[in-house]
């Protein structure tokens, strides 16, 4: 059998080449394997043979992301590998970067699988995690032994195109990606397996584990309502009658505007609803049970707001990505600041 | 999405049914909505009915955002 060819990336430090003071070296290229690559020849065994190290400093890659990600692939390039391995990086941020980059960059230039090593709080992790393989490691080289045998036995098995399970059984970070898979039951079955093993306090474990959210210090109140401008978003999409922008009706990837002037009433002539991720039956016989603009004209009318600004805006939330979420919501922020708009009421469907 | 408003320093009301999920995600002034598929609405209710409950809600949301709170609070 044939070895397979692995190309390494080391940061300055792992290479040999020196410390922080070293950290701004530009990368550069040797045969065969240096540093840690010795233990990870010994973790590879037969299989697989370094026949080229690539190391940069963690200063020179950070502070010029793209040009030397660039400059990595083209020294990794001539060596035609079969896969590449970069760090572990453990809890090292920059390195960390790095090695994230150096992964997305080898996949996407070369199309040749790559996997990394990072501690789970490795600043890294966050930004990296969903583009690229990263296998957990500690927090320090400690471990390096026991991450480069998880790291091999992944790459080896991504070099030879086969096919990968679920995130926890192949030893990496769960990417978020889904993939259809049949199960021996059904999903009302197993849901209630979990319920009854919870209930008898036995150990079970999630299909869909629930990420983790940050959160906002709330800003300071309206003052008084009854001067402020009040707009309405809503990712239920609510939109006018045609769908004029053509927003998806599931995994959105753009949001809308639309004027409310001279609007007291969304009727079902006028408006629908196009959410692709609920019945939407009762939101189209009124799509005020959605976007309450109808009530929202008489508190105007009444005195009990200042105004109901003169647009609105909307989204699908249906299966909308979180990085496209912080996209839009990031910028409606900005319009909304710019429309003078004081406060917000958000309907969710 | 409601949060990153708050970010901005815009006051937000979030209407949302899935009270569990919005608590989860974060945003800091949740009302919770009648339905999944009507948050401000009830077919079952006449015309009037329903429209005083859409009022109910929507006043509730407004009295949020004249609300000072400290961290993430439900307007039941």
């Amino acid at each position: 059998m044939t070895k397979l060819r692995i190309v390494h990336y080391l940061n300055q430090f792992f290479a040999g080449i020196g410390g922080e003071e070293r950290a701004g070296e530009a990368p550069r290229v040797s045969a065969g394997a240096i540093g840690p690559a010795g233990a990870l020849q010994r973790a590879l065994g037969d299989a697989a043979e370094i026949v080229a190290t690539v190391a940069c400093g963690d200063n020179y890659f950070t502070e010029r992301e793209d040009a030397a990600a660039a400059a990595v692939v083209e020294l990794i390039r001539p060596y035609a590998p079969q896969l590449v391995i970069a760090g572990p990086a453990f809890n090292a941020g920059r390195y960390g970067v790095a090695c994230g980059r150096v992964c997305q960059a080898v996949e996407e230039a070369l199309n040749v699988p790559a996997v990394t090593g990072m501690y789970l709080e490795n600043p890294a992790v966050e930004l990296y995690r969903p583009r690229v393989y990263i296998v957990p490691s500690g927090p320090s080289a400690a471990s390096m032994a026991a991450t480069l045998q998880a790291m091999t036995a992944l790459g080896l098995k991504r070099a030879r195109g086969e096919r990968l399970g679920r995130p926890k059984a192949e030893g990496h970070l769960a990417r978020g990606l889904r993939f259809t898979e049949v199960a021996a039951e059904t999903a009302a079955t197993r849901a209630v397996d979990m319920l009854l093993r919870s209930v008898r306090g036995e150990a079970w474990e999630t299909e869909w584990p629930l990420p983790h959210y940050d959160r906002v210090t709330p800003p300071l109140p309206l003052k008084d309502v009854r001067r402020a401008t009040i707009a309405l978003v809503t990712s239920g999409g609510i939109v006018p009658r045609g769908n004029p922008d053509r927003i998806e009706s599931t995994y959105a990837t753009k949001w809308s505007r639309y004027s409310l002037v001279g609007v007291s009433d969304l009727t079902p002539e006028g408006w629908q609803s196009i959410h692709g991720g609920y019945d939407t039956t009762r939101a189209n016989e009124d799509p005020d049970r959605v976007l309450p603009v109808d009530v929202l004209r008489e508190l105007e009318a009444e005195g009990a707001i200042g105004r109901l600004h003169d647009d609105y805006w909307v989204f699908v939330g249906s299966g909308a990505s979180t990085t496209n979420a912080r996209r839009f919501a990031g910028e409606m922020a900005r319009e909304l600041r710019a429309s003078a708009v004081e406060g917000v009421i958000f309907t969710a469907t | 999405m409601a949060k990153e408003f708050e970010r901005q320093g815009i006051p937000t009301a979030f209407i949302s049914t899935i009270v569990p999920l919005a608590e989860s995600i974060g945003p800091n002034r949740i009302i919770p909505g009648k339905a999944i598929t009507h948050p401000l609405g009830d077919p079952t209710l006449s015309r009037a009915d329903e429209k005083a409950l859409r009022r109910g809600l929507v006043k509730r949301a407004l009295d949020a955002l004249q609300t000072e709170i400290q961290a993430q609070t439900v307007f039941r």
